[in-house]
């Protein structure tokens, strides 16, 4: 091999930049694998179904946004005949008041930075 | 043709995965075993194709210069543009990496009005192959919150700049934009210059058409089918971790788009994208321009036997004076 160390040298900075990942979480050693949202309502039904939420909660929210602030249409007539407030702060975090460990987990495990709280308070914790 | 063909293979491509996920239901195939062998392929691939591309010898140093050869202290010379020693040879690699130097200042040739050559610049597929490799390496950093945790700050950054302009919800990525946008034209570039499309092959077109579908599935689960992002990251971490699982939550998009990148992967050593590694080792740009300044060996020369005039006359010595022939020493 001519120029042996110097191509080396790029050999090894293309291993550690694609197998980052691997050693990064092995150095780390015992790392969450999943997000673990916790749901700590009475309440046994959402707005929508759980599979739905999971997906397309943010186009909810953004439709909801469309409708209250650009056509004054507060109430939103959920599949099962239910109505609920369109509203994050009262509506959504009524139910799911504990944002650290609900909105948060999985927004923080995929590194996801929503602007919700851009405009909205972000509501108090009660510290348990 | 070829165009064709290239697109067949990579509906040919998506069918195979829709099948195998959408129907047979082969989650632990699409979702562990191929994205694994994939990715196996590509770094050892990688690795013979450059390791056999070392082993050639580079005897004399073949840079190709636009500037005026250090010589004289007095006379000016171009430092970038005919590097003499290291330090200017990787400020020309590094602006040739980065910024595509040469493609910036290569030239067309037509013949206009009648036999007249003119000569035309290339800016616009300067600013298209520049655009879609800047983007390509944005997406791919950005993917790197699939597979660490926590998710980097460098990552958390980029996505903020990408999605500068809030556009929707999820907000629009530029770069998923801009590589939609740069892909077409470099594919519509090659299909409208009769030139360019006589020079263009299979292997032409079959990465931009696999390129162009990566992003149009990825774009498509992102913004319109929607997945479960956390269950993807609870794969790919499960991968990282060497402890797969595949869950069967995840929409068929991403299988899709999985399903794609592992063959671009696997592909990859195999093909023309292997300019990614190539480009370092590119005797026309790696090399400073010293011919003249040091003495290059040339590496395969090996030992000649000769056989020089003073052994001739130690040989003949006697003859040679019996012939009356003049000697050198008695």
């Amino acid at each position: 091999m001519y120029d042996a160390g110097k191509i080396i040298i790029g050999l090894v900075v293309f291993l550690a930049l694609v197998s980052y990942p691997i050693w990064y979480d092995a150095a780390r050693g015992d790392i969450p694998t999943s997000a673990d949202p916790k749901i700590v309502t009475a309440e046994k039904e959402c707005v929508a179904p759980t599979d739905y939420m999971k997906d397309s909660h943010m186009d909810l929210l953004n439709q909801w946004r469309d409708d209250v602030v650009r056509k004054g249409v507060r109430v939103y007539t959920a599949e099962s005949g239910r109505k609920f407030e369109m509203s994050l702060s009262h509506t959504c975090m009524d139910c799911h008041s504990n944002k650290s460990e609900f909105c948060d987990e999985c927004h923080n495990y995929a590194g996801v930075n929503p602007y919700c709280w851009d405009c909205h308070i972000e509501p108090e914790e009660v510290q348990q | 043709m070829n165009a064709f063909y290239a697109l067949f293979a990579v509906i040919l491509l998506l069918l195979v995965a829709w099948v195998g996920v959408g129907t047979v239901d082969l989650y632990s195939l699409f979702g562990i075993i191929i994205p694994y062998l994939a990715f196996t392929i590509f770094i050892l691939g990688f690795l013979y194709r450059i390791i056999k591309w070392a082993i050639s010898p580079v005897p004399f140093r073949i840079p190709t210069t636009c500037g005026q050869q250090k010589s004289l202290p007095w006379l000016k010379s171009s430092k970038l543009d005919n590097p003499h020693n290291a330090f200017w040879t990787i400020i020309r690699m590094a602006l040739e990496v980065l910024t595509f130097r040469s493609l910036f200042r290569s030239t067309r040739a037509e013949l206009r009005e009648g036999p007249k050559i003119t000569y035309g610049d290339t800016k616009w597929l300067w600013a298209g192959g520049l655009a879609f490799h800047w983007a390509f390496l944005i997406i791919i950093l950005r993917h790197y919150r699939f597979f660490v945790e926590p998710v980097p700050a460098f990552v958390l950054y980029l996505q903020s700049m990408d999605g500068l302009f809030q556009i929707g919800l999820p907000v629009l990525y530029i770069t998923d934009a801009v590589i939609v946008v740069a892909a077409s034209y470099l594919f519509v570039r090659r299909v409208f210059i009769p030139q360019v499309r006589y020079i263009s092959l299979f292997a032409d077109y079959f990465p931009l058409f696999l390129i162009g579908g990566i992003a149009v599935t990825g774009i498509l689960m992102r913004y319109f089918t929607k997945i479960d992002v956390s269950a993807v990251k609870e794969l790919t971490l499960g991968w990282i971790n060497f402890k797969p699982a595949a869950p069967e939550g995840i929409g068929i998009m991403f299988y899709l788009h999985l399903f794609l990148v592992s063959v671009l992967f696997a592909y990859f050593p195999f093909s023309k994208l292997m300019h990614l590694g190539g480009i370092f080792l590119s005797p026309a740009r790696n090399l400073a321009n010293n011919n003249r300044a040091k003495r290059h060996v040339n590496p395969w020369n090996y030992d000649v036997k000769v056989h020089t005039y003073e052994e001739y006359e130690d040989e003949f010595r006697e003859v040679m004076k019996e012939a009356d022939l003049p000697v050198e020493k008695e």
